[in-house]
């Protein structure tokens, strides 16, 4: 049986699919992410999915549900590497992936959730909006 | 019926080219501009020569015969070549109606009968009918060959993607949006992310005159695949009277950061990556 490695990095966890998800890997991907993520208190998720050439609605579905739900365990989640034809697949399903964050690669995800959870441990931080408004 | 016509055309062939020559140089319409007059006669003797070379006295006015699949083949390129070259229809007809006439005074020369004459003149104007049509139908086609590469080639050009700065793409959009179009656009964008690595995208629109509802949706579509895909999208250049209709058709751009022209655009772009711009200090002078 196929699982997909989720490996710990710090107080991230880190997921590189590197193989097309099929509905049951996709499946087990979820509850298992969700249950380390239970375990070990980690506040913040990378998925790479750069490898990943095909998505359906399922897909999609199961990518959003990773990031609600982890969402309500405090964590963030972050896709990262997404290729511009399952960019234009998801749009045209009508899956904005809401919940989720997304970046260009994997450098710039860990970026960004470094940011969104300092974010959140400050309670009030810097409003990005605020760059342009005062030039 | 005494005279075969035929005959006489084919004895008489090159003063039909002299003259019909003479009679296109002489028409005030000529397009020396555009064709030069040696061309003008190698067209001119090919169509002659084949056309009295098919003609015989049974089916001079069955145009649609076998027998002058050869001259339809030079009339289509003759036509076909003078669409491209950008003569209008008026002269490309009269090419074709001119040998017409021709044809008629070289046979008025020769029957003196009048009821032979005007037997002749129907059938040669039957002839000539469908030469004609034959001739606008490629023309015609020649034309809409010329559109249509038109056509590919504004969607080629008007769609580049701009690496502006390091990491800020900006796509210019000039003309209506389709979905034909946006799907060019989308990909492209998409694609240029992806190999430039770049951060934010600005979809500039001052280029677009209209807005509808689709239109609206499409950009909607681009922006939400450039958000998926890890990058901050923009859009800005939106007319007042676009703003305006998207209110009206009641379609919701909440989500989206836009900016009124690509330079507030570039400032807020800069912001996002924390980027700078200003004048630099006064060099003292002594």
């Amino acid at each position: 049986m196929d699982r997909i490695p989720i490996l710990r990095m710090g107080q991230f966890l880190l997921v590189t699919i590197q193989v097309d998800l099929y509905d049951r890997l996709a499946l087990d991907l979820e509850s298992d992410l969700v249950r380390t993520v239970s375990q070990t208190g980690a506040n913040g998720i990378l998925i790479d999915i750069s490898a990943v050439s095909i998505v359906d609605s399922f897909m999609g579905r199961i990518i959003g549900n990773i990031g609600t739900v982890s969402k309500l365990l405090d964590a963030e989640t972050v896709v990262v590497g997404m290729q511009p034809a399952v960019a234009i697949t998801l749009v045209e399903l009508g899956l904005p992936l809401k919940g989720v964050y997304t970046a260009l690669n994997v450098d710039k995800g860990i970026e960004l959730l470094k940011s969104k959870t300092s974010l959140n441990g400050l309670n009030e931080g810097p409003n990005p909006d605020n760059f342009a408004a005062d030039n | 019926m005494a005279t075969d016509i035929s005959k006489i055309f084919k004895k008489k062939q090159n003063a039909i080219i002299d003259r019909w020559i003479k009679n296109q140089l002489s028409e005030p319409g000529l397009r020396d501009d555009l064709i030069s007059n040696e061309d003008q006669r190698s067209d001119s003797e090919q169509l002659v020569a084949s056309l009295l070379a098919a003609l015989t006295d049974k089916n001079l006015d069955n145009g649609d015969a076998d027998d002058f699949d050869h001259v339809n083949e030079i009339l289509s390129g003759i036509s076909l070549s003078r669409a491209r070259q950008g003569f209008t229809p008026r002269e490309t007809g009269f090419f074709v109606m001119s040998l017409k006439d021709t044809l008629l005074e070289i046979a008025q020369q020769e029957v003196k009968d009048p009821v032979e004459m005007a037997w002749i003149t129907t059938r040669l104007g039957k002839l000539f009918d469908v030469f004609s049509i034959i001739t606008f139908e490629t023309f015609i086609k020649g034309r809409e060959e010329v559109i249509l590469r038109q056509t590919d080639e504004i969607t080629e050009i008007s769609t580049p993607v701009i690496r502006i700065w390091e990491g800020i793409l900006v796509l210019p959009i000039i003309g209506t949006l389709d979905s034909a179009r946006t799907q060019v656009v989308m990909e492209s964008l998409l694609t240029e992310i992806v190999a430039s690595g770049s951060s934010v995208a600005i979809l500039d629109i001052s280029g677009v005159p209209t807005v509808d509802s689709l239109v609206a949706q499409h950009l909607l579509k681009t922006v939400s695949a450039t958000r998926l895909m890890g990058a901050d999208c923009i859009i800005s250049g939106m007319r007042p009277e676009i703003a305006q209709t998207i209110v009206h058709l009641g379609i919701d751009l909440s989500g989206i950061v836009t900016k009124a022209s690509l330079a507030n655009a570039l400032l807020y772009a800069f912001g996002t990556l924390r980027l700078e711009v200003r004048k630099s200090l006064p060099s003292i002078k002594n």
